[in-house]
């Protein structure tokens, strides 16, 4: 390519990290505002002890844990897109790549910290880590909380690595590009860049071990994520699904929020000819095979459910379908399938606005699923005189909608900071094949032989 | 041959009128939590009488059952504890460990009696009531799980004596709280691995079943019913 469109696509990657609106110090104080009360809320319920939450017994895992199994969730969109693709070498995947791997690593840290907020003790949290310690005691390896520990602190390591390596390349172009006190600070992450054939050598071998390592550590995870429900006897939790349907549940959602990021990056910091909307067809469609994919599952755990009669779980499985939960239940329903399925489906609808509309309902969806999994379980186990019910205190409200302003506000200062989209990653792919434009597209559209 | 510590409740004499309830209270300084907080679901009753009604008024029919830790021998709330709070004994008895609870709450999800208990706030005695609380058992702070023990202090200050004295533990020399405040002798407690003690003659009795046994958590409460 030439040096002219070599130093456009600079210009418009760059523009976030060197131009500033007001509108981005807006948005800082609005979402930082909204952690600072999510942090009140955190201290407060330290000081006065989980009372101020609405567990209860004998409903002791609701709105955290909920939480908890839906970030982990959302971060293996990274994993999917960029890993998988970069295996199989889908060249479209490029201008994703890095949206989908900071969704991983922003996601986790954030899941990470509900095993803390929902703890009795969270000031002794650092007991499930392993450490020679006076108590005399290792982690208990048979509880798959401690299995958590290990998988979620692996998959985080793995995945900032996974981030960092290809951002060094662009780490070098913005020392390059840039003066003062930001050249500084671009010096020191470039650890040393200077693009010789050696070192890119070594950063394509190294990111193609990382992407093969990352999808067995990403599958396991979420499994563990599940066996915190399925190793318990509880009725409706005790089922042999939960791994595979974890999983799926897992990549579903996190597609769906990165088909979110994406459209809203694409708006807000004009990227419109670098995010085209074949990469939201192509993910789409990953998404309505998810979709299917979460529906087989649903489908199939709740069959056999139903015909093996089993009393205990028929109790839970009657509250969900037509009971107490039956509203959320079929809420689920509608937006992680009825609503998705007609829109990803039919080409036409398959637009920029389609895909993001399906996936916000995709989003809202698998968080009901994940509280419809842990709540309708616990409310109503084996002994009838223990059923209960469930009702949320602004705590718990108050500390779930920071993590969702947190998620937003790391993500904004992230792309304040590094180019949202892998420059030199797009630089390659330029060379190899050009991704069409829209115009190009519907060219090819008209032109493309039907049976 | 070490002890294994059982119970039986005799579901025909129970009468419902939780005198056990209230001993075991007192006896192992359980918090009380308030009209507000028991509302919310925060109680705490290491043993519970559970009711059932069965009929139409005039005739309704009650049916009372005492559940208390059943001590499992294959208890699913003891895998499952990170910091090995909740663990199996020697003799028998499912052990919690306050000071290594960090308040996860699985073993509470897990227990399919719903026996375990979480400590939402830290406990309040009004005044003079802290005074009445009993020195052998310890007061537990927030963020904890706690459970029926089986009084184990008053197993361990049996023990000691009969140790003291140089002979065996006779049959019906250690009662819980429970055991002790029944006045219809409903509850009974003993030595399992001793076949003529009262509560492993009671186990073996026609009458008795365990509860929930089918999930396989092998309590070691026998529960003796003829029907009405």
């Amino acid at each position: 390519m030439n040096l002219q469109a070599e130093q456009k696509i600079n210009a418009d990657l760059l523009r976030p990290l060197r131009h500033t609106s007001f509108k981005f110090y807006l948005l800082v104080a609005f979402l930082g505002t909204i952690i600072l009360l999510g942090a009140g809320s955190w201290f407060y319920q330290m000081s006065n002890g989980l009372a101020v939450a609405g567990i209860k017994w004998p409903i002791f895992w609701a709105f955290y844990i909920t939480n908890f199994v839906f970030w982990i969730g959302i971060s293996h969109a990274g994993t999917l897109i960029s890993a998988i693709l970069r295996l199989v070498n889908a060249t479209w995947r490029r201008p994703v790549t890095r949206c989908a791997e900071v969704i991983t690593v922003f996601a986790l840290m954030i899941g990470a910290l509900f095993p803390i907020i929902h703890l009795g003790r969270p000031w002794l949290f650092f007991w499930l880590m392993p450490y020679p310690n006076e108590r005399g005691l290792w982690p208990n390896l048979r509880s798959p909380l401690a299995w958590d520990f290990f998988a979620i602190s692996t998959y985080l390591t793995g995945s900032t690595l996974f981030l960092l390596l290809p951002i060094i390349p662009d780490f070098a172009l913005m020392r390059d590009q840039m003066s003062g006190w930001r050249r500084k600070i671009y010096s020191v992450l470039a650890l040393g860049w200077q693009g010789t054939t050696k070192q890119w050598h070594r950063l394509e071998a190294a990111m193609q071990i990382m992407a093969i390592a990352i999808v067995p550590v990403a599958v396991s995870v979420h499994t563990i994520v599940s066996f915190d429900f399925s190793m318990s006897p509880v009725p409706m939790w005790h089922s042999t699904i939960f791994g595979p349907y974890f999983v799926v549940g897992a990549i579903f959602s996190g597609i769906a929020a990165l088909i979110v990021a994406m459209a809203i990056l694409r708006k807000v910091l004009h990227l419109e000819q670098y995010l085209h909307p074949l990469h939201f067809q192509n993910l789409g469609k990953l998404l309505l095979l998810m979709s299917l994919l979460w529906g087989y599952f649903t489908f199939s755990e709740r069959l056999t459910t139903w015909y093996g009669n089993e009393p205990s779980e028929m109790a839970v499985f009657w509250e969900t379908q037509t009971g107490s939960y039956a509203p959320l239940f079929w809420t689920m329903v509608f937006c992680n399938f009825v609503i998705p399925f007609p829109i990803l489906a039919i080409r036409k609808l398959r637009t920029i606005t389609g895909c993001v509309i399906a996936s916000s309902t995709i989003v809202v969806g698998m968080w009901l699923e994940r509280f419809l999994i842990i709540v309708p379980s616990l409310a109503t186990k084996n002994l009838p005189y223990t059923w209960s019910y469930y009702r949320p205190q602004p705590v718990e409200i108050m500390i779930t909608i920071a993590t969702f302003a947190a998620m937003v506000l790391l993500y904004t200062l992230f792309s304040k900071a590094v180019p949202i989209i892998s420059v030199w990653e797009l630089k390659v792919g330029k060379h190899e094949k050009p991704v069409p434009s829209a115009a190009e597209e519907e060219e090819r559209e008209l032109w493309r032989v039907r049976p | 041959m070490t002890h294994q510590w059982g119970m039986a409740v005799d579901l025909d004499r129970c009468t419902g009128c939780e005198a056990c309830v209230t001993a075991c209270r007192v006896e192992n300084n359980v918090r009380t939590a308030g009209p507000e907080q028991s509302a919310r679901g925060r109680s705490i009753a290491w043993i519970r009488v559970e009711r059932y009604y069965e009929g139409e008024f005039p005739d309704v029919r009650v049916k009372f059952r005492p559940v208390m830790c059943q001590q499992c021998d294959a208890a699913p709330c003891e895998p499952v504890c990170p910091t090995y709070a909740s663990h199996h004994t020697e003799e028998g008895l499912n052990a919690q460990v306050y000071n290594r609870c960090i308040g996860t709450r699985y073993c509470a999800n897990a227990c399919s009696y719903n026996v375990r208990f979480f400590n939402f706030g830290n406990p309040v005695w009004e005044r003079p009531l802290e005074l009445r609380l009993n020195p052998d058992v310890s007061v537990r702070e927030v963020g904890v799980v706690e459970k029926c023990t089986f009084c184990v202090q008053r197993i361990n200050a049996g023990k000691e004596q009969a140790k003291l004295e140089s002979r065996e533990l006779k049959d019906g020399e250690i009662q819980p709280a429970c055991v002790q405040s029944c006045p219809t002798s409903a509850l009974v407690f003993g030595d399992l691995n001793d076949p003529e003690s009262a509560v492993s003659r009671l186990s073996r009795s026609p009458r008795g079943t365990k509860l929930l046994e089918e999930i396989g958590t092998k309590p070691k409460v026998t529960y003796l019913l003829k029907g009405f």
